[in-house]
């Protein structure tokens, strides 16, 4: 397997310059020096709390924003080369808010139709075909094609979302919260759908969630965002059994699990540093239990910690193997 | 795999049974005055149009010998002016210019002012500063010396008074429309235009020129009569029409010569100004309240201080009612809410207890109302449409359905008090989150200034708020989501409630603060003996915080026990199949089966159990009369005929 999308050091600032009365803007920096790489065929899964940047990257990803700094590179090409058609048709995006990201005005054919139109150059029998084509893949009785957004549920509009993105061919689908605007019985529709097609059509995912137990179950491999930076990466299976990291372990402690009442470990407040004001060391140092004083002045940076070569960890007092 | 198509056959054809909501127009005309305006409009326009076709004299054949003559007079219905030239036939043609003129001056400055809208709104940015200050700059003149000045430089005529008209009103447009466009080019399905492959100019055409559309309407028709009022004026001043061309405005100012020996030379016009104006402002009103989604909503009608309460409600009678030890005791709740001519059963019938110091977690998905459940318990559901059709809600020894308001005031945020979920939009963002927690404990309490602070920086600490005093003094927006929540919990705890109703105080937050605040809300209510009804869809927080737990399916409690056992061995298949959708985590082959279909709209339940469309163990049985609530293995009840007993598989039946 060889790595599709390369991400090389990828920084995202707002704010930032000088007024026109010469005083500077407040700075802010969402991504800090983020480098991922993902192999064709799999998931990444991207987990973080709001904040973290997440958000902030997906949108890089597919070209919605650009990178202050850093690459992001689709088969050794760099993303922004050949504009943002080209780009559109190999990566795209599903929204958080299914039925916001359907134009309330249009029908649900105009909508399907105009990656078709726009990126492929279809003509309307090809356009028919591939929309025929689309409403089996996800589910879509045809006769909804004449229908407005407001007349669907969440998820039959999260369903459209998906076959929008589909719509274009891509081969990676950044999908940002895909299921959290959801109500918990339609969830699993839209992952079942996920996985099918993922499977049916060889797509990969960057699969982008705060929910732990839904990254668990769809993610090949996650990496954990922290305050702008991937703290921890790891195949799935490896992070979720024993992380590295203190926030990954406090994450995973801290969600609900069904069925369980869990000790929950306290102190803890909850509190992201201020970003206008990062701290000059790990940027976890104030909330972490495993804290000592050299965190306060390095910022570590992502690396190998003695547990194979795929499981790195931003942290000098690494968790040990249980 | 179970994945459901989208379309059941059932469910299209309810949506086709539904009834419609009425069109646009029917809308417009059952508005007295905008059907009036439109009458009149016609009337106006029609006699206008048809001015060429009807037997008139020439309007500007002058006839010196007839010079104004009275209204009625022989040959001239309005009389003459002050050339003999006939009333009527001036009157009609000139009406047919002012409207012209108003109405292309409207449109022209419509069509500019948008387009320099959309533009600014759209590209944002430098461009956006250039365009809205020129506009600035254009509106900063007074309106009428702009007019005559831009007149004064093109000089007198029809033709350049429409151009002034439309310049001094393309700022109007401009910044109406591009407020809008700038809230639209921040949306999603903008953004997911972008990645169909769709360029600028096509996005603003296909995308926000439509949304923007009824608001340029609106604007449109609320601005002709202003329009066709300063065509008017411009001629009055000779700036318009230029003699022997009639209007309305150079009508007028002709009248003015001979107002005191022939009034009827000025009135006529001016009666005629007066009706299209009048009319079409009415009309003009009239669209707009039918495009405005807020008043459609109905958003504008003012909600009373409580629910309404049906006056002969009843309630199902158990004999342990006035002796139970709960704090809470809910018999038979059921909320309606009346839109147009559906009802819809939001709460059908809810039984609920809770007794002191438990926490009781009501779960279930959207729609299912338990939001309205907790809303109505304190008549917070606003009426209309909300009304409380039967049940009694028993706080204590009161029923708090039947209180007076002003008990109804005090019971509110002092001895039940609710926490919702998103502090942002319940704290005032204008006031500090201290005199907001001051102001929850002076409602209730009579103490001076100093006593409230002294318990607002004990409640902060209370709920753990690092550093309070420098924290009292901040604002909303300047705190953490978390933050936010547990002052939210310092207003609640203010007056020490015996009852918390918390609406999903934690859905907002993220995990690692969710569980801080399930902590904190825990060791409370296990410190003061609180009740708490905790509401959420999260059977993961469910687990963590109650005792019992109660599932809501379509407006009823379907299963309740303790939290342990409905968790370990639900009876209902509704519960089981919600159990079963989820993710959990440490279980990542866990196959997710989901729920088939959609819940039942509750404007038209069906007979039976309202899960049985849906149900893979559902009978003959299940589709007809009320089903009742029973005890499964006497630990919990559940409103089911076939009910699961442990270890029972559901896949198996289906």
């Amino acid at each position: 397997m060889s790595d599709m999308l390369e991400i090389r050091d990828l920084t995202r600032r707002f704010g930032g310059g000088r007024t026109i009365f010469g005083t500077t803007k407040p700075q802010l920096t969402a991504v800090r020096g983020v480098s991922l790489d993902l192999k064709r065929g799999e998931t990444l899964g991207i987990v973080g709390e709001s904040g973290c940047g997440k958000s902030t990257l997906a949108r890089m990803l597919v070209g919605l924003d650009r990178p202050s700094e850093g690459a992001i590179r689709l088969d050794g090409k760099d993303l922004t080369e050949g504009g943002a058609k080209a780009l559109a048709a190999r990566v795209q995006y599903v929204f958080q808010d299914p039925v916001s990201s359907l134009n309330p005005r249009h029908t649900i054919r105009q909508i399907l139709e105009a990656p078709m139109k726009h990126l492929l150059r279809l003509n309307g029998s090809e356009r028919k075909k591939r929309l025929a084509d689309l409403c089996e893949a996800v589910n879509l009785n045809p006769d909804f094609l004449v229908r407005y957004p407001h007349e669907f549920s969440g998820g039959q509009a999260q369903r459209i979302g998906i076959a929008r993105a589909l719509a274009a061919e891509p081969d990676v689908v950044v999908l940002d919260e895909p299921v959290s605007a959801l109500d918990v019985s339609v969830q699993a529709q839209v992952l079942n759908l996920l996985d099918r097609l993922k499977r049916e059509r060889d797509l990969t995912y960057v699969f982008i969630s705060h929910d732990l137990a839904v990254i668990e179950s769809v993610a090949t491999r996650v990496a954990v965002m922290y305050f702008g930076r991937v703290v921890e990466t790891a195949p799935s299976r490896k992070l979720f059994a024993a992380p590295l990291h203190p926030y990954t372990d406090l994450l995973l402690n801290s969600a609900p699990v069904p069925g369980k009442q869990r000790l929950r470990a306290g102190g803890d407040t909850g509190e992201l540093p201020d970003p206008y004001n990062p701290p000059s060391g790990c940027a976890f140092a104030e909330r972490c239990p495993r804290v000592e004083e050299d965190c306060r002045r390095i910022d570590p940076p992502l690396e190998a910690k003695a547990r194979g070569d795929d499981h790195r960890a931003a942290c000098l007092h690494p968790l040990p193997a249980d | 795999m179970s994945e459901t198509a989208i379309a059941s056959p059932s469910e299209a054809q309810k949506s086709k049974a539904r009834p419609r909501r009425p069109s646009a127009f029917a809308l417009l005309l059952n508005n007295r005055l905008a059907a009036f305006g439109l009458v009149v409009l016609v009337l106006v326009v029609a006699s206008a149009l048809l001015a060429p076709l009807l037997p008139l004299a020439d309007p500007n054949a002058t006839d010196p010998a007839n010079r104004l003559a009275p209204p009625l007079s022989d040959g001239h219905l309005l009389g003459t002016d002050a050339l003999g030239r006939d009333m009527l036939s001036r009157l009609l043609w000139g009406t047919r210019v002012s409207l012209a003129v108003g109405l292309s001056a409207s449109v022209i400055a419509a069509f500019a002012g948008s387009l320099i809208g959309l533009i600014a709104g759209y590209a944002g940015g430098r461009t956006d500063q250039l365009l809205m200050r020129f506009i600035d700059l254009m509106m900063a003149f007074p309106y009428i010396l702009l007019a005559l000045a831009i007149v004064a430089v093109l000089g007198p005529g029809l033709i350049n008074a429409l151009y002034a008209i439309a310049i001094v009103n393309v700022p109007f447009f401009a910044r109406n429309i591009r407020g809008i466009t700038v809230g639209l080019a921040r949306r999603e399905f903008v953004d997911a235009a972008r990645l169909s492959g769709k360029g600028p100019v096509r996005i603003v055409a296909s995308e926000i020129l439509p949304n923007v559309l009824p608001t340029i309407v609106i604007t449109l028709s609320t601005t002709v009569g202003w329009m066709i009022l300063e065509t008017a004026g411009l001629s009055f001043l000779g700036l318009g029409a230029q003699p022997p061309q009639a209007d309305l405005g150079s009508m007028l100012g002709e009248g003015r010569k001979v107002l005191f020996t022939s009034p009827f030379v000025s009135l006529v016009p001016g009666l005629m100004i007066f009706l299209v104006v009048l009319s079409i402002n009415l009309l003009g009103d009239g669209i707009r309240d039918v495009l405005d989604p807020r008043l459609k909503a109905g958003a504008l009608a003012k909600p009373s201080a409580r629910t309404a309460v049906e006056k002969n409600r009843r309630w199902p009678e158990t004999k342990k009612d006035e002796t139970s030890d709960a704090v809470l005791d809910v018999k038979g709740l059921e909320t309606q809410f009346r839109i147009g001519r559906s009802i819809h059963r939001a709460v059908g019938g809810v039984d609920l207890s809770i007794r002191p110091g438990e926490c009781l977690g009501l779960i279930g998905e959207s729609g299912s109302g338990k939001s309205v459940t907790a809303m109505s318990l304190t008549g917070l559901v606003p009426s209309p449409p909300g009304r409380i059709t039967g049940g009694k809600v028993l706080f204590e020894t009161d029923d708090l359905l039947a209180v007076s308001d002003k008990e109804l005031r005090a019971l509110r945020g002092g001895a039940v008090s609710y926490v919702f979920q998103d502090p942002l939009a319940t704290l005032h963002p204008l006031f500090p989150v201290g005199d907001q927690i001051a102001e929850a404990i002076r409602a209730h309490q009579p103490l001076d200034r100093s006593e409230a602070r002294a318990k607002v920086l004990d409640l902060m600490r209370q709920v753990r708020i690092p550093n309070p005093e420098a924290r009292m003094e901040a604002y909303p927006h300047e705190l953490s989501g978390g933050l936010r929540q547990r002052i939210s919990i310092a207003m609640a705890l203010a007056n020490d409630p015996k009852l918390i109703i918390a609406d999903e105080p934690t859905t907002a937050l993220d995990v690692t603060v969710q569980a801080q605040v399930l902590k904190l809300l825990d060791g409370l209510r296990r410190e003061r003996g609180t009740a708490v009804l905790f509401i959420t869809h999260d059977f993961g927080v469910v687990s963590e915080i109650a005792d019992r737990v109660a599932v809501m399916y379509a407006g009823r409690i379907v299963e309740t026990g303790p939290t342990a056992e409905v968790m370990a061995n639900p009876a209902h298949p509704y519960t089981r199949m919600l159990i079963d959708c989820v993710p959990v985590m440490g279980e990542p082959e866990r196959r997710l089966d989901a729920i088939p279909g959609r819940p039942p709209p509750v404007d038209d339940l069906p007979d039976g159990c309202a899960f049985a469309d849906r149900c893979p163990r559902a009978a003959a049985d299940c589709r007809s009369g009320d089903i009742a609530m029973r005890d499964i293995r006497g630990r919990i009840e559940a409103r089911c005929l076939h009910p699961l007993s442990p270890g029972d598989a559901l896949r198996g039946a289906a």
